[in-house]
């Protein structure tokens, strides 16, 4: 019997896969100085734990509207607005991104491809701070970088489902004697309806945590009480504030979830 | 003769639960407009300015962003290596084939719940709070965050392997860490591998805000240029976030590719 004699490559490759992430790990730790923690980051934790556990229940609602119950409604309102928005935007880029023709050079989609990967990777803060300078400080700013930045993954997500589908009924409308546009609306749209609702109700989760974050910039919000709470050490307030990010995306994601379920 | 017909219903003739679903959506739709205030001006010479910097960027800059850009690297990588070495006792912990207690499961799955509820930026204002300005804020916030998000990729992993070689390494008298090492491990080994590079990419792109809160990495930068309204620097980082984030994405999809 004769053995299959492995190349010094496969004998070896083992080794060298290990030692090239040994090396890699070993630059990332190189790069982090990990002892350069605040002496007093014990009792900070303490101090924060503490709060969780005995929040300032007096902050949930006040009645003055710069309560706990307004702001995450106010967080709310920006994620589902802005979810909405997106989603009616993304359609468009979704078909130009949407490669339904075969061959190795398809510029209409890799140019949707392209534009929809800008959109995703430009930071969403960044986009705040734009709108911010455009409209002023509030939630508007927080509503139009959400629906922008929300493009570039439902947009994405948007062309994949279109890419998917069966294109049998189209041909079938189009043969009969009806225009591209009876083709969309009769053929193609109610056939990827149902996974641009899935898609858009789990974006919606997405950015209810956005929507959450972008107060930190001053794009309304949650996150503005949460950023202030933490700067002049309010820990009882920040627990509370805390409890009611994390009630209201559970809740979210829950209700969000068995829509879904529903829908597939 | 008697109709075979089914009746159709009140409510299904009237498609009142799809009429009062679109009603109950564009009333939310008036509130959250009502509540975010969209009617006001929207001063586009502003936004143009912006914008108009923007295209025009500052290529000297480049030099200036590479150091901060490769310590974002090493936070993700530093950070999702902690998170992943945490999250593989939880997940096995969280797993029904492992954990046969329903409570104690119980208990595992709501606390990661917890965990994953919280937003990464917000784990980074937190961090900062704690450990003070710098890479560490951002790798703690990291940690925590690929901690929450790999026990559930892990564990919905493990449920799904065979239970054949777990019953049979059981039979034979095996303990519950033999059992886990020489009948889940190999099963899961490569899943785990391709949902760590998964949770790297989300990583990679998270830790280039996290600076803007003071937690590392080229966050920093982009809080720095826009304060300074220096648009046409903002560009430059903007521009090296997404090149690193293209090529961390692309190597890490080669290699799941590999593993699959």
């Amino acid at each position: 019997m004769q053995l299959v004699k492995q190349s010094p490559w496969q004998r070896f490759r083992p080794w060298v896969i290990t030692a090239v992430v040994v090396l890699i790990f070993a630059w990332a730790f190189s790069g982090i100085p990990l002892a350069s923690v605040k002496p007093q980051a014990l009792i900070i934790t303490k101090a924060i734990f503490h709060g969780l556990f005995h929040p300032d229940w007096s902050y949930v609602y006040t009645g003055d509207g710069e309560d706990l119950v307004t702001a995450l409604v106010e967080t709310l309102a920006i994620a589902f607005l802005g979810t909405f928005i997106s989603a009616i935007l993304s359609v468009p880029f979704a078909f130009l991104a949407a490669r339904t023709k075969k061959g190795f050079f398809t510029p209409r989609s890799t140019l949707g491809k392209v534009i929809l990967t800008i959109v995703r990777v430009f930071p969403e803060i960044v986009l705040a701070i734009m709108f911010i300078k455009a409209v002023g400080p509030g939630a508007y700013a927080g509503v139009l970088a959400v629906s922008i930045h929300s493009i570039g993954m439902l947009g994405k997500l948007f062309s994949e489902a279109v890419e998917n589908i069966d294109r049998g009924p189209n041909e079938a409308i189009v043969a009969a004697g009806g225009s591209a546009l009876d083709g969309l609306t009769l053929a193609t749209l109610p056939a990827v309806m149902p996974e641009f609702m899935n898609y858009t109700l789990y974006r919606f989760e997405i950015a209810v945590r956005s929507a959450a974050i972008l107060g930190m910039v001053g794009a309304g919000g949650i996150g503005a009480p949460l950023i202030f709470a933490l700067q002049t050490r309010q820990w009882p307030k920040v627990g509370i504030i805390l409890l009611g990010i994390i009630i209201m995306v559970t809740v979210i994601d829950f209700l969000s979830g068995q829509l879904r379920k529903k829908l597939v | 003769m008697e109709s075979l017909l089914p009746e159709r219903q009140f409510s299904q003739k009237w498609h009142i639960k799809g009429l009062l679903t679109v009603v109950l959506v564009i009333l939310i739709l008036f509130g959250s407009g009502q509540m975010t205030g969209v009617s006001t001006d929207f001063s586009w010479d502003q936004f143009w300015q912006i914008l108009i910097k923007m295209t025009q960027p500052d290529w000297s800059y480049v030099s200036a962003i590479v150091t901060p850009i490769l310590e974002t690297i090493q936070m993700a990588l530093v950070g999702t290596l902690l998170g992943t070495i945490i999250a593989v006792p939880f997940s096995l912990l969280a797993a029904r084939n492992i954990m046969k207690n329903a409570v104690a499961r119980g208990v595992i799955r709501f606390f990661l719940n917890l965990v994953r509820a919280l937003p990464d930026l917000l784990l980074a204002a937190l961090f900062v709070a704690i450990v003070g300005i710098g890479p560490m804020a951002g790798v703690g916030a990291l940690t925590v965050f690929s901690f929450g998000m790999i026990s559930k990729l892990f564990y919905e992993a493990i449920e799904t392997i065979d239970d054949g070689p777990i019953e049979a390494l059981t039979a034979a008298g095996a303990n519950s860490i033999q059992t886990i090492v020489f009948a889940v491990v190999p099963q899961v080994f490569n899943q785990f591998l391709s949902y760590f590079l998964y949770t790297l990419e989300i990583n990679v792109r998270a830790s280039t805000v996290l600076g803007y809160l003071g937690a590392g990495g080229v966050g920093l930068y982009l809080s720095q240029t826009l304060s300074l309204f220096r648009y046409d620097r903002t560009a430059i980082v903007i521009l090296a976030i997404l090149v690193v984030v293209i090529i961390v994405d692309g190597i890490s999809n080669r290699l799941r590719e590999a593993l699959a």
